[in-house]
């Protein structure tokens, strides 16, 4: 066993697991994206990225990822992390304003506002229809085509898939489609509608102070 | 061909080529490196050919082609032996004069030696030009005097030694503890220490391990990787058999990058040559170990120089980084043990088992060690290939080996690294080149390329060509890198636009600091550091650009106008018959005027004046 510690917690955790499975097993609670047990991790998203400091230096990692060492301190809602949670949230609402998924979690997490200029897609690039397909239907009729901004999940040469079953498997486990947020602002902003289903926290602290729903609301220091 | 089995085949070979080179038969090496064959060196080859059989002299006179000798700026380059002369920019035209004189009558051709632009001294032999002067180049020095796709010209100068010494004399421990004592480090820009990932590799659990060469560079304005692999393939090839031996691999790759077909052929030629002599292949100076390279070219995607992307590439799959939480040295291609280096990294182990490790950590600073190979490109008098101990600082690599800013314009910036680098102002050119003091900076090494701006340079403009750059070459993959690069670029191209605002550049940073942190690989987590160095040091011009609405450069197309100066205009209406929009109206011998809701600000007119009246004001004045 790998002796390690989550948010000041002593913990033990089998060798080979990733410190998100570990904070899942505690009941610390790190948001994701392109994560899914029972996937391959894939490390897209970047919302799991956690503070990792074992002993030489602290860095940023992605917590689906990474495995657990012996006597790293890990942070999972510290003020770095949480801005950049918001920032990623900010980025990926700019990208695909109506799904529901990412609305929920801007809530959660606090964002209020998105600097970017709005568009209007649909697919956050998360690949978890691409593992699903190759992972466990067996299957592999769709995948990642094009580099940078080109990027996108489609069948090859964009013809009708042979392979493809029809098992909507890739539906089943999209993040962002299925739910369409029909929030009470208009289609294509940030919605924050469903805020008042978990109250936020006014007080502000430099670290999470609750290990129910760590949706870190109370980690950043108010603006000077 | 008989295949070097022992030590005293070696020495036997060697001897027999040095018997049968005269080493004070005149001589013809000409540069047929890229930069060179750029500006016709290969017509050059041919006229000497073709001069030197025209008088009989096949046999007085060696004529041979050679790889980059850095100096591409004056190319093509070439060198008279016996007594060294260095002739630059040479045209066929000049061949006839060179033989008749030089080659037959030891006579200097003066018109064609370099001029000192600083001193106007002449300089009749390589190591007299400045360029030279001021460096030390231990791994580039063979190049300008071997035939890259001749084997026995490697061996002539002392090639495949360090490997006969290292396999037949040394123990696999010795070998990575002089690398280690050496202080050899990653040259490809990551700076880790190569002495340690070989001992962790050959310590790595598994009975199948893989040794990568990589050559994959893509950095606008970066060549060095591309004119070693040119010139002195077999270097690279003999310093990944040492480093396979070292650490237990039987099998190696070269990633090459897509868009260097000349380094294909040199390395292949190379590879084909050192198999026939059997220091690849099976049994290698019968030591019983057994390698070989296989090169993989790339598919013209700049993120397959990420280790793991690359990985992946020759793996067959996507070009795509993963998290490297667990290492390549324990699991890389094929998830089996892997020691990736770039090329010049590979290139200088041979110097090392030697010269042993004292002497090459007798160069360099405390941490950073040996020498640094740069292409020095832009607005510097020198461009070129350098190689200088690691901590020269700065401002002697551009003024001493650059010579200077061109014209008389005042320096502005110097990019290190590429796109992954930053821009240092003046004020930091006192900055030694090395790993740790670049980083500081908000810098890197990087692959090596250092790019020099001058005055007519804007910065936004700067940081705006290479996230441009780099949103294309991103893979993709993480949220960070693909979505924030493309936000970046939407808010710096608003700057440069006129559009910009206040709170953007707050946006800006804030951004780049989290594509920074949160970005999966290597690409994404450097890809911000032109936009925070500028940010941090021309903090000015953005706000020039985004307050006043002005580009102090004159670059920024939406920010400025052209006007044609009163007292300058002769009316010469050259402007006006090349505008392409009509903006330029006038009479014959009056002061011509552009039209500024017409003209779109291509230069057209600017360029073509040849009374220098038209002139770029930005901003209301």
């Amino acid at each position: 066993m790998i002796n390690l510690i989550i948010d000041g917690v002593k913990v033990q955790a089998e060798e080979g697991t990733t410190i998100l499975e570990v904070a899942k097993f505690y009941g610390i609670e790190i948001p994701t994206l392109c994560y899914n047990a029972e996937l391959t991790p894939y490390g897209a998203c970047r919302l799991c990225t956690v503070e990792v400091d074992d002993g030489r230096r602290t860095r940023l990692v992605a917590s689906c990822l990474y495995p657990v060492k012996e006597g790293i301190r890990v942070k999972t809602h510290t003020e770095r992390v949480i801005k950049g949670r918001k920032m990623i949230l900010e980025l990926l609402i700019a990208r695909c304003p109506n799904s529901k998924t990412l609305q929920d979690l801007a809530s959660e997490i606090g964002l209020e506002q998105v600097r970017f200029k709005m568009e209007n897609e649909d697919c956050i690039l998360c690949g978890l229809c691409v593992r699903m397909c190759a992972e466990h239907m067996g299957s592999g009729a769709i995948g990642f085509v094009g580099r940078g901004k080109k990027r996108e999940v489609i069948t090859p040469f964009r013809m009708a898939s042979e392979i493809c079953r029809n098992c909507g498997a890739c539906m089943y486990i999209c993040p962002a489609v299925n739910l369409q947020c029909r929030g009470v602002n208009s289609p294509g902003a940030l919605c924050n509608s469903c805020l008042i289903i978990t109250p936020q926290c006014l007080e502000k602290y430099g670290q999470v102070m609750c290990s129910q729903n760590s949706c870190g609301a109370c980690v950043e220091k108010e603006k000077k | 061909m008989k295949k070097i089995r022992t030590p005293q085949d070696l020495v036997t070979l060697r001897n027999s080529l040095l018997k049968q080179r005269d080493p004070n038969k005149p001589s013809v090496r000409i540069c047929l490196g890229t930069g060179c064959r750029a500006r016709g060196s290969i017509d050059v080859l041919k006229a000497f050919n073709d001069e030197i059989e025209k008088h009989n002299l096949e046999i007085q006179i060696e004529c041979m082609q050679t790889g980059c000798h850095g100096f591409c700026e004056r190319g093509p380059v070439v060198v008279i032996g016996p007594k060294e002369f260095f002739y630059q920019q040479v045209r066929p035209q000049d061949v006839a004069e060179i033989v008749s004189k030089t080659l037959l009558n030891g006579e200097v051709v003066h018109r064609l030696l370099h001029i000192d632009p600083v001193t106007g001294k002449r300089a009749v032999y390589e190591h007299e030009v400045p360029f030279y002067k001021k460096q030390t180049r231990p791994v580039l020095a063979n190049n300008g005097r071997i035939d890259p796709t001749n084997i026995l010209d490697y061996v002539a100068i002392g090639g495949y030694q360090a490997l006969v010494k290292a396999i037949t004399t040394m123990s696999c421990e010795e070998i990575i503890d002089t690398i280690e004592k050496s202080g050899l480090r990653g040259l490809g820009g990551g700076g880790f220490p190569t002495g340690r990932k070989w001992r962790l590799c050959r310590e790595a659990l598994g009975a199948i391990k893989f040794v990568i060469g990589n050559g994959d560079e893509g950095d606008p304005g970066a060549f060095s990787d591309r004119s070693l692999m040119e010139a002195n393939p077999h270097s690279i090839l003999e310093g990944m058999i040492i480093g396979a031996y070292a650490i237990g691999a039987n099998q190696g790759y070269l990633y090459l990058r897509a868009e260097y077909p000349l380094a294909l052929k040199q390395l292949q030629t190379a590879i084909d040559q050192a198999r026939e002599y059997g220091f690849l292949g099976n049994n290698i100076v019968n030591s019983g170990f057994d390698f070989d390279i296989k090169i993989n070219r790339g598919g013209g995607a700049f993120v397959c120089g990420e280790s793991s992307a690359l990985i992946a590439s020759i793996e067959g799959k996507m070009g795509e980084p993963r998290a490297k939480y667990i290492h390549t040295v324990e699991r890389g291609l094929w998830n089996k043990p892997t020691t990736l280096n770039n090329v010049k990294t590979w290139a200088n182990v041979p110097l090392i088992i030697n010269n042993g490790a004292d002497w090459y950590a007798k160069i360099g600073t405390a941490k950073s060690k040996g020498t640094g190979i740069f292409s020095l490109v832009g607005k510097v008098n020198n461009t070129g290939l350098i190689e200088i101990p690691m901590g020269t600082p700065l401002k002697q690599i551009i003024y001493d080996v650059g010579g200077g800013i061109i014209g008389s314009k005042r320096f502005k910036a110097v990019q290190t690294g590429g796109p992954s680098g930053g821009c240092i102002p003046e004020e930091l050119l006192y900055l030694p080149v090395d790993f740790e003091k670049l980083n500081e900076a908000g810098s890197m090494l990087g692959s090596g390329g250092i790019i020099v701006m001058d005055e007519n340079t804007c910065m936004v403009d700067v940081a705006r060509y290479f996230l441009d750059f780099l949103q294309n070459e991103s893979c993709g993959k993480c949220v960070p890198c693909r979505e924030g690069i493309k936000r970046m670029l939407e808010i710096i191209t608003d700057i440069t636009l006129g559009k910009g605002k206040e709170e953007d550049l707050e946006l800006l940073q804030e951004l780049a600091e989290t594509v920074k942190g949160f970005s999966l690989c290597g690409l994404g987590q450097t890809a911000p550091n032109t936009v925070l160095s500028t940010l941090r040091y021309f903090r000015d011009e953005y706000d020039a650009h985004v307050i006043d609405k002005k580009c102090t450069a004159g670059i920024c197309k939406n920010l400025i106008e052209y006007f044609i100066l009163d007292g300058k205009c002769t009316g010469c209406g050259v402007c006006l018959k090349l505008c392409p929009q009509k903006a330029i109206q006038g009479e014959p011998k009056k002061t011509h005027i552009i039209d500024s809701a017409k003209c779109t600000r291509c230069g057209i007119c600017r360029g073509a004046c040849t009374f220098e009246a038209i002139m770029i004001k930005s901003g209301v004045d």
